[in-house]
């Protein structure tokens, strides 16, 4: 009897030791099939590492940047790996709010991310956050259209040739639209795309000194070209269409070219999803001859804020998640098709990719094609391609947002929307104290 | 005649309630259909029938466990109520028994703290929770949804409370009984459809809360606001998916309130004829 107490006693006294030593970190991340499917292979992670024990929280995106940003800004300390973009890690790490990445582990090769990506999310040379996949933005057009139409599109079109051909590819009585684009207000949404292809016409946010340029005539050009292709040319309604509401109309063929991201390539490819599968080509995404493509550039990325407790082991899982073995490990179990993009050089020169993802060339190629640090023709004060990387873009990003929503609406003219952005922008970085 | 009048004055109050029920409900309707249609369907546009597969239930337990923040929810909007009612009865108690100058006063000013945008206090909310280690704690968030609805609580309380004769609770207290036993043994009985109503539809609001509940957890203490939550996605197709989560959390509280329905109906109308 006494034996057996004893006996429990340890093995209880050791089950507590184990569950004491067993450390568990808390990973915030959005809904996405990427992510999803990081959930359900993480098998692999705890069987290698039995002492950590991870626990997702998935968020909206919008309500993951709030939850984040107030965790982050008050070093509440409820998260351990946070999920976030191109957009807040230059801000964050200039802010001291996240840990250098730099125990990754000998063979995690950090040579091997895409040149692009890492220079968005490295400050003064070192890595804030591993980039989980990336992302920029193309042309998606349907072959059968094109040829209908009699053009063929160049791998590198001009901003011209996309209004001759949505022109003519446009045929509302079989409810076909030229050319479908964001148009929903929001920093992420409408000014996403607008800014990307304000960059090829030569337009920029700001000035070295910061003064905004939304009175200059390359705004002008952007907008007018924008809001004149999409009336003559856009589905009825686009000034509420973001990501899906296109996603929807191009898989159902209601769309001859959509110009979005370059994961949207693997939905429109998908002949579960879409009608149009084996219609659909690709192309790199519009210029003006100036030297800038209207393509953005965005990795969701993993991130290590300050104040947690748990530093070593959130790395460990930073590493295993974003590291080469587990685009092996996604292949192995899913195909290749689904391996997470735009992060990895060495994947694209895998010829199973290649074979598997025909995008794969012109997303690289794509992501190659932005210079976060050089985003547009004229220079700039500021890091990032379809953003501006200040605290404050994310509120000016959506102010303007809704103005230019507005002129696509038809609710106000393109020249009164760019006054009323200039003096949006003005005010905001007066305050800011960026300008006096 | 009077009487044809009469009859066909009732179809058309009985049409109109109908027309007013069925555009109410309909978006909850809508919501439990979308659940039963594939991705691909719930996005082609509006259409009644779905095509009756079960897929975005099977793929939504498979990605979270929906018992988890089922029993959450369950314990934050129970817990709450029960503690609101612990502290309104007395509250009300007083309000309604031995009134002064300045009750009506504190009674809009109780119900004041409502009129601000929730927003406005979550960084002091925030620090306060995190100072104390409250954070993504089940106390911590019951707490919170019981002071969110203390007012209306209260509110609820004292009217019913006003019904209730001044004369019996003398009498009891004619009789010896002491201020708790009074408001136990005499008042309380009386008062059981009010209190009754006021926990329904209190246990009914702290579980639709989505502001606070998804703010202040994370893992441990997130109830069905947050499972709903993590099915909205930023890129890709996601509506019957959200739908179905939306319905399986609505489907208890909706049941709860369609059992109780008779009960919810009379005490909101309680005092409501003098």
């Amino acid at each position: 009897m006494k034996l057996r107490t004893l006996t429990l006693g340890l093995l209880s006294a050791s089950a507590l030791a184990f569950a004491a030593h067993a450390e568990s970190i808390t990973i915030a991340t959005v809904n996405n099939g990427d992510m999803v499917r990081m959930q359900k292979l993480t098998d692999d992670f705890t069987k290698a590492n039995p002492d950590i024990q991870l626990n997702w929280v998935t968020l909206e995106e919008n309500v993951l940047r709030e939850r984040v940003t107030t965790d982050i800004a008050t070093k509440g300390g409820q998260y351990d790996v946070m999920t976030i973009g191109t957009y807040e890690v230059p801000i964050w790490a200039k802010q001291s709010w996240l840990l250098p990445l730099d125990k990754l582990g000998d063979d995690y090769d950090v040579k091997d991310i895409i040149p692009a990506i890492a220079g968005g999310l490295s400050v003064d040379g070192k890595l804030y956050a591993a980039p989980f996949y990336g992302e920029s933005s193309f042309v998606m057009y349907r072959k059968d259209l094109m040829e209908k139409a009699g053009l063929k599109m160049p791998d590198a079109p001009t901003w011209d040739f996309i209004k001759q051909a949505a022109d003519k590819m446009t045929d509302r009585a079989n409810g076909v639209n030229g050319v479908c684009l964001r148009g929903k207000a929001g920093w992420g949404e409408n000014m996403a795309f607008l800014t990307a292809m304000s960059n090829s016409f030569g337009a920029r946010w700001f000035d070295e000194n910061w003064k905004p340029q939304f009175d200059q005539p390359e705004w002008k050009k952007t907008l007018q070209f924008y809001v004149d292709l999409m009336k003559a040319d856009g589905p009825e309604g686009a000034s509420s269409n973001g990501f899906n509401e296109n996603l929807a109309l191009f898989q159902q063929g209601k769309c001859g070219m959509w110009i979005d991201a370059t994961v949207a390539a693997s939905f429109v490819s998908d002949p579960k999803a879409s009608k149009v599968a084996d219609k659909v080509g690709y192309a790199l995404a519009p210029d003006n001859g100036l030297g800038k493509r209207g393509n953005w550039l965005w990795a969701w990325s993993l991130a290590i804020p300050a104040g947690t407790q748990k530093a070593d082991a959130a790395e460990k899982f930073v590493s295993w998640a974003t590291s080469k073995h587990y685009l092996e490990l996604v292949a192995s179990k899913e195909g290749w098709a689904n391996v997470p993009p735009g992060t990895r050089s060495s994947l694209y020169a895998n010829p199973e990719y290649q074979k598997a993802a025909p995008f794969a060339k012109m997303t690289l190629d794509s992501i190659n094609a932005a210079d976060p640090t050089h985003p547009t023709v004229k220079p700039v004060p500021y890091v990032g391609v379809q953003f501006v990387a200040i605290p404050e873009f994310q509120g000016l990003g959506t102010t303007v947002g809704q103005l230019f929503s507005a002129a696509l609406a038809g609710q106000s003219s393109v020249d009164d929307a760019l006054k009323q952005a200039q003096d949006a922008a003005t005010a905001a970085m007066t305050e800011g104290g960026y300008i006096k | 005649m009077a009487r044809a009048v009469t009859t066909q004055h009732k179809t058309i109050a009985t049409a109109a309630a109908w027309v007013v029920a069925l555009l109410i409900f309909f978006p909850i309707l809508y919501t439990i259909i979308t659940s039963f249609k594939s991705e691909q369907e719930a996005i082609q546009g509006f259409a009644l029938i779905p095509s009756g597969t079960m897929e975005s239930y099977a793929e939504v337990q498979a990605q979270s466990g929906y018992f988890k923040f089922f029993l959450n929810s369950v314990i934050l909007s129970v817990g709450s109520t029960l503690l609101a009612i612990l502290i309104a009865v007395p509250a009300a108690w007083s309000m309604a028994f031995s009134p002064t100058k300045r009750t009506k006063d504190v009674l809009m000013w109780m119900l004041s703290t409502k009129m601000m945008p929730a927003v406005a206090v979550l960084f002091p909310i925030y620090l306060i929770f995190r100072d104390t280690g409250l954070l993504d704690s089940r106390i911590g968030l019951t707490v919170m949804l019981m002071l969110i609805n203390l007012p209306i609580v209260v509110w609820m309380l004292y009217t019913y409370f006003r019904e209730i004769p001044g004369e019996i609770l003398e009498a009891a207290r004619m009789d010896g009984a002491s201020l708790w036993n009074e408001i136990i043994y005499v008042l309380t009985p009386m008062a059981v459809p009010g209190i009754a109503s006021t926990m329904l539809l209190n246990i009914i609001l702290a579980w639709n809360e989505a502001f606070w509940t998804i703010r202040l957890t994370t893992t441990n203490a997130a109830p069905l606001t947050a499972f709903i939550s993590s099915f909205s996605s930023p890129q890709g197709l996601f509506w019957a998916k959200l739908s179905a989560a939306s319905t399986l959390a609505i489907a208890p509280i909706l049941i709860m309130g369609w059992f109780s329905q008779k009960q919810l109906v009379r005490g909101l109308t309680f005092g409501a004829v003098k």
